[in-house]
């Protein structure tokens, strides 16, 4: 038992806020609020020289064979900036599902390129009428004689407008009809019957909803050979789901300084807001918060390659504790900042609309305490 | 960063759980699971205390030269774990967590050489003379007063909510020894044998039904000036020193877990006609599984800072304050599984030496005492409100 941050990664978060710190400021995020494709190329090229594309993918592939505890360093500070380029989407969804799934050919000619910054990814599963349950999928892709057939609809495709492949799941239709299996397809942006339409995400970034009206695809499109996908689907979303709850600690941290700095500073009936008890209270609450959300992305990081049942129940435990505590968090402060916290002109409402948006991506808190609940008590050694 | 033990980490815990399997009775097994406070009493609580004692484990928080056994801080995890899974007694931890450190870090020779041995080995039973009638939060407003008299002080005063008073053969207590221009200054460390003549005790009950508590009143009772722990009105430092180990010091999150396992598998047995099955009690049970994963996961935070010579400052209140929530949390969840065997009240104490069929199944004997006597985690030991001012100055620095 360890833990206890190795010199590597105490180097990697170094450097990692560094970068925030420095590259990523108010004006920045202002810029690529306003920007079309919500993001900078130039910041993405930087990720891949300073090998954080390459950092989960194995070396065998161009990458360094990273674990969940050293994306969710990089994911903590990408959340004190409130970094908008599309990680999540390529690095930690979509070449963890190729390098899980994708068959040697496929895993060759798509992860050196992540590593290098010439490819993103984006994955196309949530459906309308699935709600947040996984498993309900009502895409088709159907056999055809030259490949692949798809149609349906997808919805909160986080970054597809800017991914170069999109991995899109269906229910696979053979010859003899349907067969009961989630295959993950390949499918490029610029495909014909893939219409996209992309809106600007709540708290930074964009995401799309796309229309898949028969889309064909060549054979090869379906990453590996066509086992059900859905184990791979669910291990895919809790490695995200830990990623994104560090993202959450990141942005939470930011929001307790900036608001413990303000209850300093604004002063009513001739004294700081900080001498009255019930503030610091509320602040000490927030604090203890954080805290907690800090543990349970650790836990969830450490536990992504445990059996299935305790890797879910743990992220999915993660996700329901840290978006609670996200929303009080992030309520909080725009509350103790009165007036002032529900205009445009601090950052305190984009850091908060970021936590929402984190609270409800792949269901909110009570979805994921009953996802807790349903896969049952356990009581497993730390 | 590493959740799983290695093999040198294995063994060891084998080696605690065969230790366990050796000395855990059955008796007192039952009686621990049967008593709805948070200490065993003294027959059942000694007894462990001594079979740890004979193992060299009877303070695993002591440093090696005073008979600690000098534990990694993975191998102390996995000692507190086991111990809360198999269901051990409650040692007297006034001694060994409490005044122990206290007399290690502040004692004399004479001191250490006295009492330590005693509280290892179970001889000596100790009690915490903190709180006063009139000096709650506010500790160190405290008026019980130790006039000097040659080589002795007199004492004059009384003391309130002492735990197990009425079983100590020693009390450690901050007294008043002078009045300085703060009301922290001029408060002494005193040890104090039981037995003086003037000391009296009454018992005060809770409203679980139990004698835990005490108010202890001194009229003219001597105690040597050799008992004073350092230096003569620098006892608040000392007395806030026990507190850090009092509050953040121990792994709670091991038993919290056990507490939980016992109400979840009430609420899937027949005996509550399945509780689980509705929605909001499973949510619940899982909500505060969650809670319980969470604080876990700071204690174990907390050890790997201690190990690399950090300090963790502030943090012991925030375990102070989310390991009494959570215990809360957990009686609140044990009431409303059993239902309306919750109705039933069983006066007679301790559980475990009933001479009559309880009103209900015995698994549930100890769910609503100890939800009526868990309000007051949330109060001693400093309470719940002291606890976020004291996050909001040292961590916050408001």
């Amino acid at each position: 038992m360890d833990l206890n941050l190795t010199d590597e990664q105490r180097l990697l978060r170094e450097s990692a806020e560094r970068f925030v710190a420095e590259s990523y400021d108010a004006d920045h995020r202002r810029k690529m609020a306003n920007d079309p494709l919500g993001f900078s190329p130039a910041v993405w090229k930087q990720f891949a020289e300073l090998g954080w594309l390459a950092l989960p993918i194995a070396e065998e592939f161009g990458g360094l064979g990273g674990s969940a505890v050293e994306i969710g360093i990089l994911a903590e500070a990408f959340g004190r900036g409130l970094v908008s380029e599309p990680y999540i989407a390529t690095v930690v969804l979509g070449a963890a599902l190729i390098e899980r799934c994708g068959s040697t050919a496929q895993k060759q000619a798509i992860l050196p390129k992540i590593a290098d910054g010439s490819l993103k990814l984006a994955l196309a599963h949530s459906e309308r009428a699935a709600r947040f349950d996984l498993a309900k999928v009502a895409t088709t892709a159907t056999k055809t004689a030259q490949g692949w057939r798809l149609a349906g609809s997808k919805i909160a495709v986080l970054d597809g407008h800017a991914a170069d492949e999109i991995i899109v799941s269906a229910h696979i239709h053979d010859h003899r009809g349907p067969s009961g299996r989630i295959g993950l397809f390949l499918v490029p942006a610029t495909a014909p019957g893939v219409a996209i339409s992309d809106y600007e995400r709540l708290g930074g970034g964009r995401a799309c909803n796309i229309e898949l009206s028969d889309a064909h695809l060549p054979e090869d499109a379906l990453l590996g050979n066509g086992h059900d996908a859905l184990p791979a689907i669910e291990w895919a979303v809790d490695r995200t789901m830990a990623a994104l709850g560090a993202e959450a600690v990141g942005i939470m941290q930011v929001l307790l300084d900036t608001t413990l700095e303000y209850t300093k500073i604004r002063k009513q009936f001739g004294r700081p807001l900080s001498a009255n008890q019930v503030i610091r209270h509320r602040l000490a609450d927030m604090a203890v918060q954080v805290d907690e959300a800090r543990s349970m992305a650790l836990r969830a990081a450490l536990k992504v390659d445990a059996d299935p049942v305790e890797r879910a129940r743990a992220a999915s435990g993660a996700k329901a504790k840290i978006g609670k505590s996200a929303r009080f968090v992030g309520e909080q402060s725009i509350q103790l900042h009165g007036g002032m916290g529900v205009t445009e002109e601090l950052e305190v409402g984009a850091y908060f609309k970021r936590l929402v948006a984190f609270d409800t991506l792949f269901g909110g808190s009570a979805h994921h305490y009953g996802r807790h609940a349903r896969l049952g008590r356990t009581t497993v050694p730390a | 960063m590493d959740l799983s033990f290695n093999a040198e980490e294995r063994a060891f815990q084998d080696e605690v759980r065969g230790f366990i399997a050796r000395n855990l009775t059955d008796e007192m097994k039952r009686a621990t699971a049967l008593t709805p406070s948070v200490f065993s009493d003294p027959d059942i609580g000694m007894a462990w205390q001594r079979a740890l004692h004979a193992q060299g484990w009877g303070a695993p928080g002591w440093p090696v030269d005073h008979g600690g056994p000098d534990w990694t801080p993975a191998q102390r995890w996995i000692f507190e774990t086991e111990s809360a899974r198999a269901g051990v007694p409650n040692v007297n931890v006034m001694g060994v967590k409490m005044v122990g450190p206290v007399i290690i870090g502040f004692g004399s020779p004479e001191q250490k050489n006295f009492y330590l041995p005693r509280i290892l080995s179970g001889e000596d039973y100790w009690c915490q003379g903190y709180s006063e009638p009139g000096s709650g939060s506010d500790l160190s407003s405290l008026k019980t007063r130790a006039v000097r008299d040659g080589d002795d002080y007199i004492i004059n005063g009384t003391k309130i909510w002492t735990t197990h008073a009425h079983h100590a053969n020693r009390m450690f207590a901050l007294v008043r020894t002078s009045d300085g221009p703060r009301q922290q200054d001029g408060i002494s460390f005193i040890l104090i044998d039981m037995r003086t003549p003037g000391i009296t005790t009454r018992p005060i009950l809770t409203i679980g039904g139990d004698h835990e508590v005490n108010q202890v009143f001194f009229d003219d009772v001597r105690v040597p000036v050799a008992n004073r722990v350092g230096e003569e009105g620098k006892g608040w430092t000392y007395g806030k020193y026990l507190l850090e180990f009092e509050r953040g010091s121990g792994i709670a999150s091991a038993k919290l877990r056990e507490g939980l396992k016992a109400i979840a598998e009430l609420a899937e047995s027949d005996l509550t006609g399945r509780a689980i099955d509705s929605p909001d009690i499973a949510t619940r049970i899982s909500e505060v599984e969650v809670d319980i994963d969470a604080l876990e996961m700071t204690e174990l935070r907390v050890l790997a800072a201690l190990q690399t010579g950090q300090n963790p400052g502030a943090v012991s209140s925030i375990l102070k304050l989310r390991n009494s929530e959570i215990r809360q949390a957990v009686t609140r969840l044990g009431v409303d599984v059993i239902g309306h065997d919750a109705l039933a009240v069983e006066p007679m104490r301790p559980l475990y030496k009933l001479n009559h069929e309880p009103a209900m199944p015995e698994e549930m004997l100890t769910v609503v005492p100890e939800y009526l006597n868990g309000r007051a985690y949330t109060i001693f030991g400093g309470t719940s409100e002291i606890q976020r001012d004291i996050i909001a100055k040292m961590m916050l620095g408001i």
